[in-house]
Parts: C-alpha cells; structure tokens; sequence
C-alpha cells in the first residue's frame, strides 16, 4: 500500500537539497480539549495546543493545523499499532481519526538555500523570525496547498497531496535552475 | 499583498482565504411558524453595502476555520476580525456596519 503513495513519485528528479519522499504513517485527528489531551496520552506525545507549532519525540511528531485539527506522523509501518493505541485512548471522546498514509506524500527540503526556495512561491515570509524552528502551517506553494513544517533552521518537510507531489517538485527544479542562471 | 488577520493563525496573506458571504444571517429558530418572506429574506437577500460590511471568511489554506470580519468595501481595509460566535467587537471610531 505505502507503494502506492510512491508509486506517482518515481522518477522525481533528485538534487542535493531534495530528499525522495520516504513512506510514513499520517493521520488527521479532530476533537475537543478533551480528546486530543487524551490522544496526545495514546501517541505517546502531548499534542501542540500553540497555533501553528508542531511538537516531536523521537521519531513522532504532531502538527498542529487547526484549533481542533492535527496531523500526525510516524515511522511507516506504525499505522495499525497508532490506530490500536489511539482507539484506547479516545474510548468515550467524540473525535475523527483519518489514515492518510498515503493521501499525501512528505518531501524534505534542506540546506542553506532552503528557505530562499520556497519563498519564490509560498506566500509566507519563512525567515527565522517570521517562521521560526518548529513551526508548521497548512498554505499554498505554487497553485498547490502544503503542509509546511520547519524541523530545524535549514531543514523544511513539505506534505504534498501525492497527485500535486510532481508539480511540486519540478517547481522547486525550476526556481532553483532560474537562480542558477 | 493584503494580510487578513485570522484569529486562530494571526496574520496571513490573503491568497490562503476565501470569502464566505454576509455574517450574521440567523436561521429562523422555528421554521414552521416562519412565513415565505421571512423564508425569502434568510435565504437570499443581502445587504449590499457601500462601506463597513460584516463578512465571513474562511481560512481555507490555512486552519481552515471560518471567521468573521469587518471590512470596508471601499478601500478593502479589514477594520477588525473575530472568532465565530463571538459578539461584533466595538471599533475604536465607533463605526457600524
């Protein structure tokens, strides 16, 4: 199945700065105070409650997109065990909880030239300032909508809805080739 | 580009919203004791006004949330912002919509 959200990737040119897209568990959770304390008991990781900040351990993390929206992510291959753990857990709360493993796809973007390239198409000023470390926010690259996330100071993770991956990527391809000009 | 204030995200540029028409239409509380024009007025008549228009908007690329607005439709100034639900705040030259 994770092959299937890669399948429309292959063939994505690579560069230095451009990680492939490697597989991972995603859910979308949405509930109340209540049950996202409680998931965050579940995941093993107390969620953001802060607008647009992510919080991580080890090798999950938890993004805050909405008031009452999170997307979650781990290793792929974790996707029953998180479904198991999070039913415990949300047992009696009202909530929605969404496997989009392979709805969208991660890209990660890293080095110093980072941020200069995703601000040619996103909207968003991406300084430190502005968009400081740990950091992430649902907006637009190009025409396509992303989940942007900055885990480090030169290290972006983009989630791309898989079919706008491609679009996505030759666009970062075309910024980069147009400053190198 | 113009930044629109969302009250969950902060502000934000405005390629990430969408316009959600007239705020403050309430649904008639009891639909079988409300006559075809009051019917008529709920659903499809709106003000359309030269000046201060309170709006909802979503912030569809971003949280997702819908919100309300002030905003004036001659300059396109957004006078203020708030949560859904929340009363229409005083604005400090104590215009009305």
């Amino acid at each position: 199945m994770a092959d299937a959200a890669l399948r429309r990737t292959v063939g994505l040119p690579t560069a230095a700065w451009l990680e492939s897209p490697v597989p991972a568990s995603r859910f979308i959770l949405r509930g109340a105070a209540a049950a996202r304390a409680a998931a965050g008991q579940g995941f093993g990781l107390p969620l953001p409650e802060t607008a647009c900040r992510a919080a991580t351990d080890g090798n999950r993390a938890a993004l805050w997109l909405g008031p009452d929206e999170q997307l979650l992510l781990a290793p792929d291959g974790e996707v029953d065990s998180i479904e198991a753990a999070l039913a415990r857990a949300l047992q009696g709360h009202a909530h929605s909880l969404v496997d989009v493993s392979h709805r969208q796809v991660g890209i990660g973007i890293h080095g110093p030239h980072a941020e200069w390239l995703l601000e040619a198409q996103c909207p968003l000023p991406l300084n430190l300032r502005a968009f400081p470390v740990g950091m992430c926010t649902r907006t637009v690259f190009g025409k396509a909508e992303v989940v942007l996330w900055r885990p480090a100071e030169q290290v972006f993770r983009l989630e791309v809805w898989r079919s706008f991956a491609t679009y996505v990527v030759e666009l970062l391809r075309e910024i980069e080739r147009e400053s190198a000009a | 580009m113009l930044l629109i204030q969302c009250p969950y995200c902060g502000p934000r540029p405005e390629l990430e919203f969408a316009y959600a028409g007239q705020a403050h239409v309430a649904r008639p509380a009891d639909p079988s004791a409300t006559t075809p024009d009051q019917w008529t007025e709920f659903l499809y008549l709106r003000n359309n006004t030269r000046g201060i228009h309170a709006e909802r908007w979503r912030h569809v690329r971003g949280c997702a949330r819908f919100f309300n607005a002030l905003r004036d439709t001659t300059t396109d100034h957004f006078l203020a912002t708030y949560r859904a639900g929340e009363p229409m705040p005083v604005l400090p030259m104590g215009q009305k919509p």
